[in-house]
């Protein structure tokens, strides 16, 4: 079955994905730190929609879709329109690259996420596993 | 979407003529203690005379700079308040002066969060200026900037377009001076720009020809210039050959090869061209059963009959072995003399900062923790690898 994007039972699913990922459990084990996705609205979507997703040493602590970017505490913010993150979610936009040309923006501490790029990558390739729907 | 970003680049003979027209009042020429005894500063300081630049030297910086060395540079540039950097040298002065620009620049931010993220405001205080004295980091046009972290022995990858330079003066003159082994070393870091850069999944239409050129140019004239320092053409032939690959890897990425020698060069000091160079075939083998045209493209192009496929690809990492031998360079960590006890001691190391290095994100195919500790042991003994 596939996971309407964005949906809380999406984000469910993408945690479910990271948690049963060797890979990112192996990279991502020293890490501490929470997040906000935002999905801005833009022309396909019409309003925004954020995610909370609780990462601590390897695995995904809890993930849900929530009120707002205040709704919960974390540390690290990436925001990103919602044809952006289609493309990211769709395997067309390789999200590092979309940093860079500030198709997404990031906000926290950078020498720390920099310190991770291998989970980064397994974060991409979870997120890839997940069977995706979107509004037409 | 996607950004090729280069200097002006001002290149041939006389090409250091282009600071006698400068604008400007203070110059902070960044370099090391060999560059001002090679009388390369001296050099430099005539041109700024004439455009009536005041200059000042900072020569500390060490082969593989570190974060403490980016300090100092960026305390003296905050006393000096310059309105030029000059970064003079090899890619370590070149990275030291992309660093030390960006903290004289923005003293809030931490050398380690360099990165291609959000705005830098930089140009507000200086413009960027980089001299070559090598052939073969092909710094002057990029914007990476590599600092060692002493502490934890690990080599950053750091750096963000704006930090790339204003001008780069590639003149052939100022690398005349190498020895062979300097020659060899750096060439062949060129070479790996060029592989990488055309292999990496970040290329691009706009990257590949100059990666593919730089690559013909690396395997026709390195053996030369290695073999006879007065073989000018081979010389100037390199001196490009190392920018255009610059340009290339600097607009797609470097790759694993990278990873693996920033790894090893951060806990043994290998020579960055060197290290690079002798994990190059080891890691084409280690994707050629499942990326291996790209391999086997440059292998054509370089001139070398081939298979195509991963045949071709294996082929090509024996021609890069090859060449490594041929100019008197390692084909495996062994030769390189580390010690294998020492080695082993810091295998797990070697491999989690590899699997760690930004460079290992647009790897073709990506290593488990226990692929890439095979790697490093495989590429320690000289074995083909199998896996
Ligand atoms: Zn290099």
């Amino acid at each position: 079955m596939a996971f309407k994007f964005p949906s809380d039972e999406w984000v469910k699913e993408f945690a479910r994905q990271i948690n049963s990922s060797k890979a990112y459990e192996e990279s991502g084990k020293d890490w501490e730190g929470d997040w906000i996705f935002t999905v801005e609205a833009d022309d396909a979507y019409p309003k925004a929609v954020y995610f909370f997703i609780g990462l601590y040493h390897g695995k995904v602590t809890d993930a849900a879709l929530i009120e707002s970017e205040n709704a919960r505490e974390a540390q690290y913010f990436m925001r990103g329109s919602f044809t952006t993150w289609r493309k990211t979610i769709e395997g067309k936009l390789d999200p590092i690259q979309g940093l860079m040309t500030r198709k997404f923006k990031l906000k926290g501490n950078l020498a720390k996420v920099l310190r991770y790029p291998r989970s980064a990558k397994e974060l991409v390739n979870c997120v890839l596993r997940v069977p995706s729907e979107f509004p037409s | 979407m996607w950004n090729f970003v280069s200097p002006r680049i001002v290149f041939g003979e006389g090409a250091l003529d282009a600071l006698d027209e400068l604008q400007g009042h203070r110059a902070l020429v960044v370099t090391d203690i060999n560059i001002v005894r090679l009388g390369l500063v001296d050099n430099v300081k005539a041109h700024l005379t004439k455009a009536g630049i005041d200059m000042h030297v900072f020569d500390q910086v060490e082969s593989d700079p570190s974060v403490q060395t980016a300090y100092q540079g960026a305390q003296m540039a905050q006393d000096v308040q310059p309105d030029w950097i000059i970064g003079l040298g090899g890619g370590s002065p070149i990275d030291a002066a992309k660093a030390i620009w960006v903290l004289y620049e923005r003293p809030d931010i931490e050398p380690a969060a360099i990165a291609p993220v959000g705005d830098l405001g930089l140009r507000k205080k200086a413009r960027l200026i980089t001299i070559p004295t090598t052939s073969g980091t092909g710094a002057e046009v990029t914007w990476a900037i590599v600092l060692t972290d002493t502490t934890e022995k690990r080599k950053m990858g750091l750096g963000h377009p704006e930090n790339i330079a204003d001008i780069a003066i590639v003149d052939p003159e100022m690398a005349a001076g190498m020895p062979p082994r300097l020659t060899a070393d750096t060439g062949l870091d060129a070479l790996v720009h060029a592989v990488e850069g055309y292999t990496c999944s970040w290329h691009t239409d706009l990257t590949d020809g100059l990666c593919l050129h730089a690559a013909r140019l690396v395997f026709r004239y390195l053996p030369r210039a290695v073999s006879d320092d007065r073989d000018m053409e081979a010389r100037e032939r390199m001196h490009y050959a190392a920018t255009c690959a610059g340009l290339g890897f600097g607009n797609a990425m470097a790759s694993m090869a990278h990873a693996m020698g920033h790894s090893l060069g951060g806990a043994f000091h290998v020579p960055h061209g060197r290290a690079v160079a002798l994990f190059l075939p080891y890691t084409i083998e280690f994707f050629s059963s499942q990326a291996p045209d790209r391999f086997a493209e440059l292998a054509a192009s370089a001139g070398f009959l081939n298979a195509g496929g991963e045949q071709g690809a294996r082929q090509f990492a024996h021609q890069i072995r090859r060449l490594c031998h041929d100019i008197g360079n390692p084909n495996s960590v062994s030769e390189a003399g580390i010690d294998r006890k020492a080695y082993e001691e810091q295998l797990d190391k070697l491999a989690d900062d590899a699997m760690n290095d930004t460079q290992m994100v647009t790897a073709v195919r990506t290593p488990s923790f226990e692929e890439t500790r095979r790697l490093f042991l495989y590429a320690y003994d000289g074995r083909i690898v199998d896996f």
